[in-house]
Parts: structure tokens; C-alpha cells; sequence
């Protein structure tokens, strides 16, 4: 294999590195590549002709995507992390001792590993491009950065802007670094190596100091940085932040702030010893593995065509139309025009277009707000959406996606409409209940009709479930596919049955809270216990989100589709039926003031419960009942091939419904748990509200032959 | 018969505007910018031409935007066309949409494009203010001064008169003659009574409230849903006044000369915000594509006369030209558009259409004749639908080719009239 690093040397003793490991897509710091550095820092050593070195990548916009983290898997014990993170430590340190300064050419990605060895180096210069972003993402995996970052960043950018990086994990673009002081220059990208190479030549000659102070400096940074009370102030309120926003479940984030705290005690190698051990902790806990787990899952998915015919190639697809300009129906247009496709928008009523245009304008604004595009881009995408009643425009559409109201009818119907006004286009459903076949029943080109079921709201969930009917075609489905992640969505490809997969395991889920209300559990105690479990929020917050008329709806087909096991909760059918519809309404199991969610609303008990008597029942209880009855019903879709991997049907849930990432999704959850274990609970249930609870036949095949979800490696320990 | 083109016939693919709104009204917060680009996206997507094939974009502006002068060059850069697509704007008054179609025809018969889009957009509800002479020099010599001193004393020569803001006028620059004030001598000098503007004027408004009733100039529209709250959409043009009376008009003052004028608000254009775009193919080129012309360009002219004589007459010197360069007689026509700066403007036009002296003036030896009252303007015009000058011409275009169309007539002629004392005049052919 080529080496990764090749040494060029220029003019004034700089040596021009460039960084392109070959047979892969990114350049991350495998053991080779670490190997490579160590040799190349003992060549700098000797040599004394150079004077100055430079880094750049050879890789098209990415220049350090970090550590290698498939190594991780493989780390057995914290002392085998802890050691990891001391190697990668001594390198930085070497890096930054160099005897020759070392410049870092940035452009595009620059995250983990690449940004602490950044942090390292003399001087660091980032091109103005939005292809180019820092970050040091490690909590996100469960993990602290271990290679000095809690060390060296707040040295550089202040505690603040350090504890956000960190705690955060998000990309920070090459303008705001160097606002905050985490890069030295911003030139174009043109001239990168040119002004690297000249920054190196002066700084090997000392014409620019090689040690420079935090380059910006403000009050607060007086009152709160530059004083130990001042500090402790701000690590007080970001273990606050952070407690309450990880509920104890992750445990990175305060490991983190735990390191970054030690570098403030004025002993250097003790800051760097507790960076090295928490990181070693880190590395072997459980939540790391499953967000590891989740990590290589949807890059996985990044992969997959969703057909196994790799002969099959995706259309190219640059104008959709969209059928129904609801909430759903503008929620898909306005990413549909982020990726700068041409979007026709229709409804029955130019009122609801306009309406459906508004709020696509509302989502695009919230993107300018966020800096997440410009004003010229604003004006750009909006332009992309062409409202109309009729079908005009739709002709040359490759992709048709109806976002109508939620009746077979109606659906056949636009279908139709659909075939004759857009000749070639795949018709895609966003139905989230009826099953595509159905839909598709007097289809001119049944091969050409799908399933496309987006979460809401549609700019957030990452989620796209492809559906893929008996008749759906390989070229459909690879497309769809393929636009889905163009979209920017992680996408699964499922079978086509009732409630397809996310609905499905969500529905006995929600149903068993809404029994756990029948029996006179109060809403609140539900939802705390589920929220606690780690779920965003608990089932009857969801549904109020969802809104209870189409939550309804939902229920009623998933009731129809699996009654032996969906006993239909009289609590939810009778608050529905009372004509409540949740946050929509500003009425549903909690009240709702100026659209801010409120206490729960006492009145719902009246409408199920002849006492207002509300009866206790443990929290494990609740967990149990509602969570198992989800990873049953998960284990089915399994059996059934509703998911075709443990890997969807866990991504599914986690990115679909909101599943807890550090439990990994349900089948992970599962093999967590162990099976035998998971059976011998249900079996229980089972004989208090049979047969609901009956376990899976995957489940008792997989206990009997001692089988899991995921082959050992993978599993969490 | 002799066709434009040198052997390159020039088809009329496809027309789309916006609605026509009176300034001030709907479209008070949109610029002439956002009208264009709008207009030429919504006609992009409905007949699905693909952003590769078009070879040049020409707009007209009659009041450009200080901020893009060139506003075609922002209309085609559109995200979903290429961005290679040259594009320069065009001025000439009203005919200014005119003159983007026939410069992006010449460029099809040139053989230099195959496929153009032309057309034009204007905002009245944003024409730039100005400010005084006086207050602009003050504002550069501050910029200029070098020390604090210099700067405060060039701003100190600002006079309270200085920071009158100047609105421009409509009114010729080489008479100071307002358009009104040029209407209002034209129908002195060609006798049009009062009564017969208002009864022009009414036949106006009536006839384009029976084409917007039955959808025939609804169907040359874009919904316009209008930005930012997409609550109120434009769907047809609100100058027109379905239930106007005689007694209405009779009853409003003459605005240019109180006393013995005859020219009002009633029997004159409005101002107007709103755009318009045609797609222009060579025939084989249509054809290639799978594209079916409306009509084919058969002639086209320009002509001009002293601005201080009879500011809006000289459609009559071009539409004679016209109608010789397609080797066709009036009575050949089936259907006339003629742009209605006033009332009192149309009817000189058609005076001097059927005027010896007129005709001497044209180079015929003959009047060119009576215009059949029945093929004129036959959905009203610029009266009634509304006159935003840089656009007008392509919607005037596109009424022309459809309407020729749906009477199966074989020939139109449209003539417009413009500021500086200029006429346009072309003749269409039906394609089917």
C-alpha cells in the first residue's frame, strides 16, 4: 500500500505534507497512519535542513475525519483505552514540540483526532468554504475527546466556546472558528498552500511567534474565565445543563467537563492523565458500543441501495411533485428544494397552498436564522416551489409524492390523477397506515408505486421509511432510495404491511399506555417513566404531539390488522371520541397555552374514569409493559421480514420513533437483556393479559438455540 | 409571402404572466425582480424545457432597479437553469418586452440561438426615489472631505429644500410633457370627444371581464401567492372593472386639463405592477423538442416621431411597415391588439389609420383602413387588464398567438405605442 503521508520539500526548508490514505474515502489516524506521523516527526527530528512543515490533505474537501473508530470495537478493558488515549496524547505533545512548527492546511472536514492534532500544531489555517467545519464530536459516541482536545481546546477558544464544542459535539464553520480563536487565518482555497507554506517560512524563521496568547478576549471572559470563582460558576451550570439533558444516561458529557475541569488545577500532566483515564471509562461503556453501533449502522445505510440488484441505477430525479400542501406535504417540499430540486406544490384550494407555501417559507427561514443558508439561498429555494391547483408542471416530474388526507379513496384517486398528469414519475405514498398495495390496487404501473413515510416534522425526524409493495419495482425503489438520502435522511427499506414498521412497534406501545390509563394510572407517571427509560418524550406526549385525531386513525387500522394483541384502550378512544386533538388543538392529555405544553389536564380523567382516583403502580411497571410489548412487536416485524435486519429495525426505531440511542434500538435492547430473559418476563405478562403478551416465535426459537441479534463482537458487554 | 427570419421561422412556443395588479395593491412589496423571476420559473416548470436548451434571456424594464440594472441576468440565474444562460435587459418604454422578443427573435434568425425566452417585468409600486441634486452633492463632497471638519462642513450646505425627495414623473424628458398631458393634446388635436374615451374605455373593461369570466385571460396567468405570508394569492387582474357605467366615467374630472380636458383616470391605463415571458423556438427546433408553436413571428417593425408632435401616434407609422414586410394588407387581419395607453391615444391611432395624411406620412399612397371593431382588442387592454410597462408587450404577445388560435384565424397584427414618440407594430402567424 501507498503511504499515506508524502513529503515534499519546498523552498525555504518547508516540507509540504500531504495526507491521502489510500483505498479509503476520508483520512482517519489508523494505527499505520499513527505509525506514519511517528516516523515522519523522527525524520523532522534529524533533519535539520527542515525548517518548517505543512499539512494539508490530498482527499477532495475533508482533511482529518479522526480516529479510526472500527479499533474501538475491538478495546477490551479501560486500561487498554486508557493506554490508547496516552498514545494519541504523546504524539500531540510531540507534534506540538516539534522542532520544526508545523502548519495545518485546513479544508473541509476537520473533527476528532484531525481537530486535536490541530490544536497541537503552531499554526492553523482553515479555507472560507462551507465544506470546512471543526469539531470534536466524541460525546456523540459516547466517548470525550483523548487526545488532549479537553485539554488544549479551552486554551485556545476559552472555557465557553469550549464546553459547547465538547458537550455539543457540532460542527463549528471555518468563519465562526475563527471568531472564536480556533483557527489563526481564513483564506480562500485557492490560495491555501501558498499562505501556509508562507505562514511555515516565517514561523521556521521566528518571524511570527510560535506561542501566541488566546486570540480573543472579552469582559465576561473576565468575570468567568479568568477567575476560579468565575469558573466554577460556569462548570456548576453546565453539569446542570448537562444532567438534565442526559437524565443520567449518557455519561460522557459530564465525564468531559470532568477533564476540562482538571486542566483549570494548574498541573498539566495530571490534566492530560484524568483526559486519558475518563476516556478509557469512556470507551468501554455500554452507551459507547450502541452509539458506535448506531454510527457504523447508518453509515451502513449511507451504502445501501435498498435493492440488491447492483446492476440497478437510481433516475436522476430533479423535479417532484407533491401532492397535498399540509403540514407533511410543505414539510417534504421544503427539503426537497434545500437539495435545489424544482418542487410543484398542490392542493385542491389555493388557500391551502398558500398556506403550504407559508410554511415552507417559515422552515427555510428557520434555516437563514440558524446561518444554516444565506439569504441569496433563501431567495433561491423558495423560488424552487411552484404552487398550482391543477396539475401543471407535473409533466417532466420523475417523482410524485401525495401527501393527502389519510383515506384510501382519496389516495387511489390522486393516483390516478397522478399517472395521467405525470407520465413517467414514481408515485410515492406518504401514508403512514394504508398499505401501499391497496393504494396502488388500479395502478396503471403498480411497479412504480411506493411507499415514502417521513416523520414529522419532516425538516427534523431522520428518518425516511421506503416501502417497498409486491409489485414495487427494483428502479423505484432504488431511486427513492437514493433521494431519500439526497434528502439527507437515513433510510430503511420495509415491507409493506399495516403500519409498515416504526408505526407498527409504536402501536402496542402506546396502546399499553393507554391500558395502563384504563386501569387508573395517572398520564403524568406514564410519561416520567418512559421519558426516563430515555425516550424524548413519553407515549401520551407523543400522541398529543402527533395529534390524537390522526393518532386515532392510526390505532383503529393497527387494531383491525393485529387485534388478538391490540386490546383498544377505552382511555384513548374516549378522549378522541370527546374531541380532543392534542397540541393542534391546544387539548389533549395536557393542556396547552400559546401552543407551550402545560400541566396535565385533570379534565381527562372525567372522560374515561368514573373516579378521579388515580391508582400507583412502579415506574419499572410502566417500563416494562409498554417497552416489551414494543420489542415483541419489533421481534415479529423480524420474523415477518416487515425489516430485513436487526440493523433497520434498530435504526428504525432509534431515528423513527425516538427509541433510546444508548440502549442501542430494540433488537440490541434485546440482545442486551438476553432473550431467555426477555421471554420469561412476557410469559409473565402473558398470564395477567393474555394473549397480548405471547412472545414472538423468533424469540422462543432464538432462546431455545441460544442465538442473538448480533454476532458477539458487536454486542455490548 | 416574405416571412422574418431568412428561411428561420421564429415560433411563439409558450406565453405566461402574472396577473396584472395595480400598484400599490397586492404586489406592493414585490420588485420587478422577484415578478420576472417568478414568472419565468412558473413558465420553466409548466412546459418542462429544460434549462440546458435555452440559449439567451432577454427582459425588459422600463424604470430598472438601481440595486441589478440588469435584470435579466438575474432572472436567468434562476436555480433551476443553468448558469450559463447570457441574458441582457432591453429599455424602450412600453414596447421595452417588445423589444426583448424581437431581439431574441433576430438572435434565433441569426442562427445565433435556437431557443430564448423574452419577456419583461415592471414594479410602480417601487420606482427609486431620488434624492436632490444638492443632498447628493453634500452626501460625495462628505465622503470626499478628508478630516472631520470637511466632512461636517459639506454636510452643513444641505438646505431643508434639499431633502425633498425627487420622484421621477412620467413625462418625456425633451418636452417635460407629461404622457397624460400628450393623450390629452392628441385628442384635441384628432377631435376624440369624451364620450367616445369612456365608451372605450368601458368596452375595455367589459370585454376583459368576459375573457377573465370564461378563463380565456386567466389561463395566460400564474396564481401569484404573495410572499412572505402566501395568504392573499393574485389570480387575475385587478384594474379591471366588471361593473364600470357610463354614468361612473362621465362623472370623473379630466386630470390634465380641468377645464376643457377630456382625458381621466377612467379612460387612461393604470399604473401596474406584473410581468410577462414568452419561450421563442426556430421552428426545427420546436419541432425537435416535440414542442407545438402557437404562432410564428411573420413581421415585425419599429417606428418614431417628434415626441413634441403627437407623443403616442406613431403606431401608425409602424404598423404600415409591418404589415409591408409581411406583404399583407389590413384586411388580411384577423385579429388586432393594440396596446390602450388611453383611450384617447387608441382611437387617434385608429383615425390615423383610415387618415390620407397619415398615410402620406407612412409612405402609402392609401389609408391602411378601417380597423373591424369586432377583431380589436377583443379582451380589452392595457386599460382595463393594466399597463406595467416593461411587461406589457409579452402579455399583449401571448393574448395575440392564443387568441389567433382559438378564432383559427391565420394572421394578428399588435401595435403599441411608446414614450420618446415611439410605435411598434408586428404581425403573427397561426401555426396550426
Amino acid at each position: 500500500m501507498r503511504p499515506a503521508l508524502t513529503t515534499e520539500m519546498r523552498e525555504g526548508g518547508v516540507a509540504v505534507v500531504t495526507f491521502d490514505l489510500e483505498g479509503e474515502s476520508v483520512n482517519k489516524l489508523t494505527r499505520g497512519v499513527l505509525e506514519e506521523f511517528k516516523a515522519l516527526m523522527d525524520r523532522v527530528d534529524s533533519d535539520t535542513t527542515i525548517r518548517a512543515v505543512v499539512l494539508i490533505s490530498g482527499k477532495p474537501d475533508l482533511f482529518i475525519a479522526g480516529a479510526d473508530i472500527e479499533g474501538f470495537l475491538e478495546l477490551r478493558t479501560a486500561a487498554e483505552a486508557e493506554a490508547l488515549s496516552r498514545e494519541g496524547q504523546e504524539l500531540m505533545n510531540r507534534l506540538e514540540k516539534l522542532r520544526a512548527p508545523v502548519v495545518f492546511a485546513i479544508h473541509g472536514t476537520c473533527v476528532g483526532g484531525g481537530l486535536e492534532a490541530a490544536l497541537a500544531v503552531a499554526y492553523r489555517i482553515a479555507t472560507d468554504h462551507p465544506k470546512t467545519v471543526l469539531a470534536l464530536p466524541e460525546v456523540q459516541l459516547g466517548l470525550i475527546p483523548g487526545a488532549g482536545g479537553t485539554q488544549r481546546l479551552p486554551r485556545r477558544v476559552g472555557l465557553r466556546q469550549a464546553l459547547d464544542m465538547i458537550l455539543q459535539g457540532k460542527n463549528v464553520r471555518a468563519r465562526k472558528a475563527l471568531q472564536i480563536g480556533l483557527i489563526d487565518e481564513l483564506v480562500h482555497p485557492s490560495i491555501l498552500l501558498d499562505v501556509a507554506i508562507d505562514r511555515a517560512a516565517k514561523l521556521g524563521e521566528a518571524k511570527i511567534a510560535r506561542e501566541r496568547g488566546r486570540a480573543v478576549h472579552g469582559m465576561s471572559d473576565l468575570v468567568l474565565e479568568d477567575n476560579a470563582l468565575g469558573r466554577s460558576v460556569v462548570f456548576r451550570k453546565a453539569r446542570e445543563a448537562t444532567r438534565k439533558a442526559t437524565k443520567g444516561n449518557y455519561p460522557a458529557p459530564l465525564a468531559a467537563i470532568d477533564a476540562i475541569e482538571q486542566s483549570y488545577m494548574g498541573d498539566r500532566a495530571k490534566g492530560f492523565a484524568t483526559e486519558a483515564r475518563l476516556f478509557g471509562e469512556m470507551a468501554v461503556t455500554d452507551v459507547s458500543r450502541q452509539l458506535i453501533f448506531l454510527f457504523f449502522a447508518t453509515s451502513a445505510l449511507k451504502k445501501d441501495t435498498g435493492v440488491d440488484d447492483r446492476s440497478v441505477t437510481p433516475i436522476a430525479v430533479e423535479k417532484i411533485g407533491i401532492l397535498g400542501a399540509g403540514f407533511m406535504g410543505a414539510g417534504i417540499a421544503a427539503i426537497a428544494v434545500m437539495q435545489g430540486t424544482v418542487v410543484r406544490l398542490k392542493d385542491a384550494q389555493h388557500e391551502r397552498v398558500g398556506h403550504g407555501l407559508s410554511e415552507v417559507n417559515g422552515i427555510l427561514r428557520d434555516q437563514l436564522k440558524r446561518k444554516r443558508i444565506t439569504r441569496h439561498q433563501l431567495d433561491d429555494q423558495l423560488t424552487l416551489v411552484g404552487g398550482t391547483i391543477d396539475y401543471s408542471g407535473f409533466k417532466d416530474a420523475s417523482l410524485v409524492i401525495e401527501a393527502v388526507f389519510e383515506d384510501l379513496k382519496v389516495k387511489q384517486s390522486v393516483l390516478a390523477e397522478a399517472e395521467a398528469a405525470a407520465p413517467r414519475a414514481i408515485f410515492a405514498s406518504n401514508t403512514s397506515t394504508i398499505p401501499i398495495e391497496r393504494i396502488a390496487a388500479n395502478a396503471k404501473h403498480p411497479e412504480r408505486v411506493l411507499g415514502m413515510h417521513f416523520f414529522s416534522p419532516v425538516v427534523k425526524m431522520p428518518l425516511l421509511e421506503v416501502i417497498r409493495a409486491k409489485a414495487t419495482g427494483d428502479e423505484a425503489l432504488a431511486t427513492v432510495v437514493a433521494y431519500g438520502k439526497k434528502l439527507g435522511k437515513t433510510v430503511i427499506v420495509v415491507q409493506d404491511a399495516p403500519g409498515f414498521y416504526a408505526n407498527r412497534i409504536l402501536a402496542p406501545y402506546v396502546n399499553e399506555a393507554g391500558l395502563l390509563l384504563d386501569e387508573g394510572v395517572a398520564v403524568d407517571a406514564i410519561d416520567k417513566a418512559l421519558v426516563e427509560f430515555g425516550f424524548p418524550v413519553g407515549p401520551l406526549t407523543l400522541i398529543d404531539e402527533v395529534g390524537l385525531d390522526i393518532a386515532g386513525k392510526s390505532s383503529a387500522v393497527m387494531i383491525g390488522a393485529f387485534g388478538d394483541r391490540m386490546i383498544p384502550a377505552r382511555s384513548l378512544a374516549k378522549v378522541i371520541e370527546a374531541g380532543r386533538t392534542g397540541r393542534k388543538g391546544g387539548k389533549g392529555f395536557y393542556r396547552y397555552e400559546q401552543g407551550k405544553k402545560k400541566g396535565v389536564d385533570e379534565t381527562v380523567y372525567p372522560l374515561f374514569s368514573s373516579t378521579g382516583q388515580r391508582m400507583l403502580i412502579g415506574a419499572r411497571d410502566i417500563v416494562e409493559r409498554c417497552v416489551f410489548a414494543m420489542l415483541n412487536e419489533a421481534a415479529r416485524c423480524l420474523e415477518e421480514g416487515i425489516v430485513s435486519s436487526p440493523r433497520d429495525g434498530d435504526v428504525g426505531a432509534v431515528f423513527g420513533i425516538g427509541f433510546p440511542p444508548f440502549r442501542g434500538g430494540p433488537f440490541r435492547y434485546l440482545d442486551t437483556l438476553g432473550i431467555p430473559t426477555v421471554i420469561r418476563a412476557l410469559e409473565v405478562l402473558d398470564g395477567r393479559f393474555s394473549p397480548r403478551f405471547r412472545p414472538a416465535h423468533i424469540l422462543r426459537e432464538m432462546a431455545a438455540s441460544g442465538a442473538h441479534f448480533y454476532p458477539e463482537r458487536e454486542r455490548p458487554r | 409571402m416574405p416571412t422574418f427570419g431568412n428561411g428561420r421561422r421564429v415560433a411563439i412556443v409558450a406565453g405566461l404572466r402574472t396577473p396584472f395588479e395595480r400598484s400599490g395593491t397586492l404586489f406592493k412589496s414585490l420588485s420587478a425582480q422577484e415578478l420576472g423571476r417568478a414568472v419565468v420559473a412558473e413558465l420553466v416548470a409548466r412546459t418542462g424545457l429544460d434549462g440546458e436548451e435555452i440559449d439567451a434571456l432577454v427582459f425588459g424594464t422600463v424604470v430598472p432597479s438601481v440595486l441589478a440594472p440588469n435584470i435579466a441576468r438575474e432572472v436567468a440565474l434562476l436555480p433551476m437553469l443553468p448558469k450559463g444562460i447570457p441574458a441582457f435587459t432591453v429599455s424602450r418604454a412600453c414596447t421595452s418586452a417588445n423589444q426583448a422578443i424581437t431581439d431574441a427573435a433576430d438572435q434565433i434568425a441569426l442562427g445565433h440561438a435556437d431557443v430564448a425566452i423574452a419577456g419583461g417585468a415592471e414594479s410602480l409600486s417601487n420606482v427609486p426615489i431620488l434624492h436632490s441634486r444638492g443632498f447628493a452633492n453634500a452626501l460625495v463632497g462628505a465622503s470626499k472631505a478628508k478630516s472631520v471638519g470637511g466632512k461636517l462642513g459639506a454636510l452643513a450646505r444641505i438646505r431643508p429644500r434639499d431633502l425633498i425627495p425627487i420622484t421621477p414623473a412620467i413625462a418625456e424628458p425633451s418636452t417635460g410633457e407629461t404622457m397624460g398631458q400628450s393623450a390629452e393634446k392628441m385628442a384635441k388635436l384628432n377631435h376624440i370627444p369624451r364620450d367616445e374615451q369612456d365608451q372605450f374605455a368601458l368596452r375595455s373593461h367589459r370585454l376583459a371581464a368576459a375573457g377573465t369570466q370564461d378563463g380565456r385571460l386567466t389561463a395566460e396567468m400564474m396564481p401569484y401567492y404573495v410572499p412572505p405570508k402566501y395568504s392573499d394569492v393574485a389570480l387575475s387582474d385587478n384594474g379591471i372593472r366588471a361593473d364600470s357605467t357610463p354614468e361612473a366615467l362621465a362623472a370623473l374630472k379630466p386630470v390634465f386639463d380641468r377645464k376643457y380636458g377630456t382625458v381621466t383616470a377612467g379612460n387612461s391605463s393604470p399604473l401596474t405592477d406584473g410581468a410577462a415571458a414568452v419561450v421563442l423556438m426556430s421552428e426545427e427546433k420546436a419541432k425537435a423538442l416535440g414542442y407545438t408553436p402557437l404562432a410564428y413571428i411573420k413581421s415585425y417593425a419599429y417606428a418614431a416621431l417628434d415626441p413634441g408632435e403627437q407623443l403616442l401616434q406613431a403606431p401608425v407609422l409602424a404598423a404600415p411597415l409591418a404589415l409591408a414586410r409581411a406583404g399583407l394588407a389590413l384586411g388580411d387581419i384577423d385579429l388586432v391588439e393594440m396596446h390602450e395607453a388611453f383611450a384617447a391615444q387608441v382611437l387617434s391611432n385608429l383615425r390615423g389609420f383610415e387618415s390620407q395624411e397619415w398615410a402620406e406620412r407612412a409612405g402609402l399612397t392609401q389609408p391602411l383602413g378601417e380597423v373591424d371593431r369586432s377583431r380589436l382588442n377583443v379582451m380589452g387592454g392595457s386599460i382595463s387588464i393594466g399597463h406595467p410597462f416593461g411587461a406589457m408587450g409579452a402579455r399583449i404577445t401571448t393574448t395575440l398567438a392564443n387568441e389567433l388560435r382559438r378564432r383559427n384565424g391565420q394572421f394578428g397584427l399588435m401595435t403599441l405605442c411608446a414614450a420618446g414618440g415611439m410605435g411598434f407594430a408586428m404581425v403573427l402567424e397561426n401555426a396550426s
